[in-house]
């Protein structure tokens, strides 16, 4: 493969992000400029005097990118010069502290490429909750004496398409050429573009650090994270809601490891009572463009 | 030169208009409004992209991001939404970006008050940016032109500060210079940029072994644009025919008492030194601070006076504590009063003014 984002990054052995953001610059190719949060993806790629960026790139803040990219896309449109601006933030960055400027961005459709890398959880700051960890995962501020999380998860690829977005999608780490094919479909279109990208924390997660790929299969396989995209309106899953038990997924993880039984019957509820919705929602052929 | 009468705030739209940005982000807040509002009306005349986005930290954001990929950008705010901005104004000149803002000086919340005081950007002192004062909506028109000059050339962002109320919607004859004039004083350069034919990294993580050393060199940017500060004024002055003070006035500074202020309460000031009572030294450019201009412009006085529109909590007003440290760093010893005073628009009349100068130490009127 061409490889835009180069050797020599800081992020720790086995990490989902690092491989998604290789093959999201590798879909993307060159003509590229990337628009980075603060958080695990900028701080293992840019320590001064070194980069791992081998296209135009740019880092401000933390929750602010989804503005910084509406500055350098509408720069851009004015001096005539050449590029997909492309937004890369996590979860924290995306679902919650830059989440207004985000909303903002989509809600003026400004022409930008915004790929989250969703590893469900503050990774950078040590593994704090996030509004994208899930139901009764362990993070360091919801930890297993706790019980882990109490809430669900923020659904961001549909807060998206709420806002009636040309394209919404998620996609996973483990299923690469569904990734890239959406990353290749979102770049062809104008406006603002959400790739919403499901990708395992080793360290967060608590897994074998060669398992991440693996994990994030599982998680597709039992349903927890689905691949569909949002195109133009219409909802489309990429591939079946998987049925496979939750619990295959959750014993892979040391973050799941305190949930008690009656926890793990109801994420198994959870993820059995997602299917029928979404294939609801995929059969009504309903056009979100037209809720606005 | 043509002069016509105009809003204080119509004016600064239209000269920001005329310096061809690429990109004016903003979101509305009072007393600053009317730039952005103008500038959007006027936009399809000039084709800059105009971003009305959802909150003042991302008008900044968005201006940074412009600012990245090689354009010209503008923002105006008032008040709340200059600290919303605040983190944001440290990464601009942490980066060395150049970009303008203009600032209708606005009173800070709690309580609310829509009314004007410096509080606001008084505040954002230590964030790096260069921040001038002006008198009078003429000077705010003439300094906002210069701002891009500077900002392009020091790679340090410029604040431009206005009186809230008394500048913005003051009503007063104003010559805004033609695009093409303006074009010839501040033609676009080229700088390093987000590009995708020559792939460079802004914005990077920097360790201990380099932070420091990094700040070291924006502060030694800072000092250094004084000079830049000083050319484009004289280059203005030049072109355009109108006197600029690029750091600070001195008027009827010939008595032993001095009123030192900034903005539109130095202008009035001057009523008080028409009586002879004082001269007034108008500090316009607070950062970088003018030490050697005003160590000039104090030698030999016998009393000081300080008069301004803010305060640092729990110790004085900030322009009195610049001017008290650098009265000690040229071992001029006159009798200092600092006075706070205009606080949330509370009135500031000549007859006050004149009973600042009978005020011993540091008092509130």
């Amino acid at each position: 493969m061409t490889e835009l984002f180069l050797k020599g990054h800081r992020a720790c052995a086995g990490c989902g992000s690092v491989l998604a953001l290789r093959y999201v610059l590798e879909a993307l190719g060159k003509d590229v400029i990337v628009v980075n949060a603060t958080g695990c993806m900028e701080i293992i790629s840019s320590q001064y005097p070194e980069s791992n960026w081998g296209v135009p790139y740019v880092h401000c803040l933390f929750e602010n990118t989804a503005s910084v990219a509406t500055g350098v896309s509408r720069a851009l449109k004015h001096l005539d010069k050449e590029g997909t601006v492309v937004v890369i933030g996590g979860d924290g960055a995306s679902y919650d502290i830059g989440f207004g400027a985000v909303s903002g961005a989509m809600e003026r459709n400004e022409d930008i490429l915004y790929v989250c890398y969703d590893n469900e959880a503050y990774a950078n700051t040590g593994l704090q909750r996030s509004g994208a960890t899930p139901f009764g995962s362990a993070t360091t501020t919801t930890p297993s004496e706790m019980g882990g999380k109490g809430e669900w998860k923020k659904n961001l690829t549909f807060i998206a398409a709420a806002h009636a977005v040309p394209y919404a999608a998620a996609a996973s780490v483990a299923f690469l050429p569904d990734l890239q094919a959406k990353l290749k479909k979102a770049k062809q279109k104008k406006g603002f573009r959400l790739v919403n990208v499901h990708a395992p924390c080793t360290v967060g997660w608590k897994i074998n650090p060669v398992k991440a790929v693996e994990v994030a299969r599982k998680a597709v396989e039992c349903g927890l994270w689905n691949l569909f995209e949002i195109d133009d309106g219409k909802f489309k899953l990429s591939r079946p809601v998987g049925e496979a038990p939750v619990a295959e997924y959750l014993k892979m993880q040391g973050r799941f490891k305190h949930l008690t039984p009656k926890q793990v019957e109801t994420i198994e509820e959870h993820a059995r009572s997602v299917k029928p919705e979404l294939e609801k929602l995929e059969k009504a052929n309903v056009n979100f463009q037209r809720f606005l | 030169m043509t002069e016509k009468i105009m809003e204080g705030s119509i004016a600064v739209a239209h000269a920001v208009a005329r310096c061809s940005p690429d990109v004016v982000a903003a979101f509305p807040i009072t007393p600053s409004t009317h730039i952005p509002q103008e500038l959007s009306r006027i936009q399809p005349e000039y084709g800059f992209e105009f971003v009305p986005v959802e909150a003042e930290f991302s008008a900044i954001s968005a201006v940074f991001g412009a600012s990245a990929a090689g354009g010209r950008a503008f923002t105006a705010t008032s008040s709340q939404g200059l600290l919303l901005m605040h983190e944001v104004l440290f990464a601009a000149s942490g980066t060395r970006l150049p970009m303008v803002m203009v600032v209708a000086n606005r009173a800070i919340s709690a309580p609310l008050s829509i009314w004007n005081d410096w509080q606001d950007s008084i505040s954002q002192r230590d964030a790096g940016w260069i921040q001038l004062y002006c008198k009078n909506s003429q000077e705010t028109v003439d300094a906002t032109i210069q701002a891009f000059k500077i900002t392009e050339e020091a790679r340090i962002p410029v604040m431009v500060c206005f009186d809230g109320f008394y500048l913005t919607h003051e009503i007063s004859p104003i010559d805004v210079p033609e695009k093409k004039e303006i074009d010839a004083y501040a033609p676009k350069g080229k700088r390093d940029s987000l590009d995708v034919g020559d792939p460079k990294s802004f914005g990077c993580y920097a360790t201990p072994a380099y932070y420091q050393d990094m700040k070291k060199e924006q502060d030694d940017a800072l000092f250094a644009s004084a000079g830049i500060i000083e050319k484009h004024a004289g280059k203005f002055a030049e072109k355009f025919g109108r006197p600029q003070f690029a750091f600070i006035e001195e008027y009827k500074n010939d008595k032993d008492a001095a009123i030192i202020s900034m903005g539109s309460l130095a202008e009035e000031a001057e009523l008080v030194a028409d009586e002879g009572l004082a001269g007034v030294v108008r500090v316009k450019c607070f950062r970088p601070f003018p030490r050697d201009a005003l160590k000039k412009a104090l030698q030999g006085k016998k009393r000081v006076v300080i008069l301004e529109k803010d305060v640092s909590f729990g110790f004085g007003g900030a322009l009195a504590t610049e001017v008290k440290s650098l009265l000690f760093e040229a071992g001029l010893a006159p009798e200092v009063t600092s006075i706070i005073c205009g606080l949330g628009g509370k009135d500031v009349s000549v007859k006050n003014i004149k009973e600042a100068l009978q005020e011993k130490g540091s008092a509130w009127m």
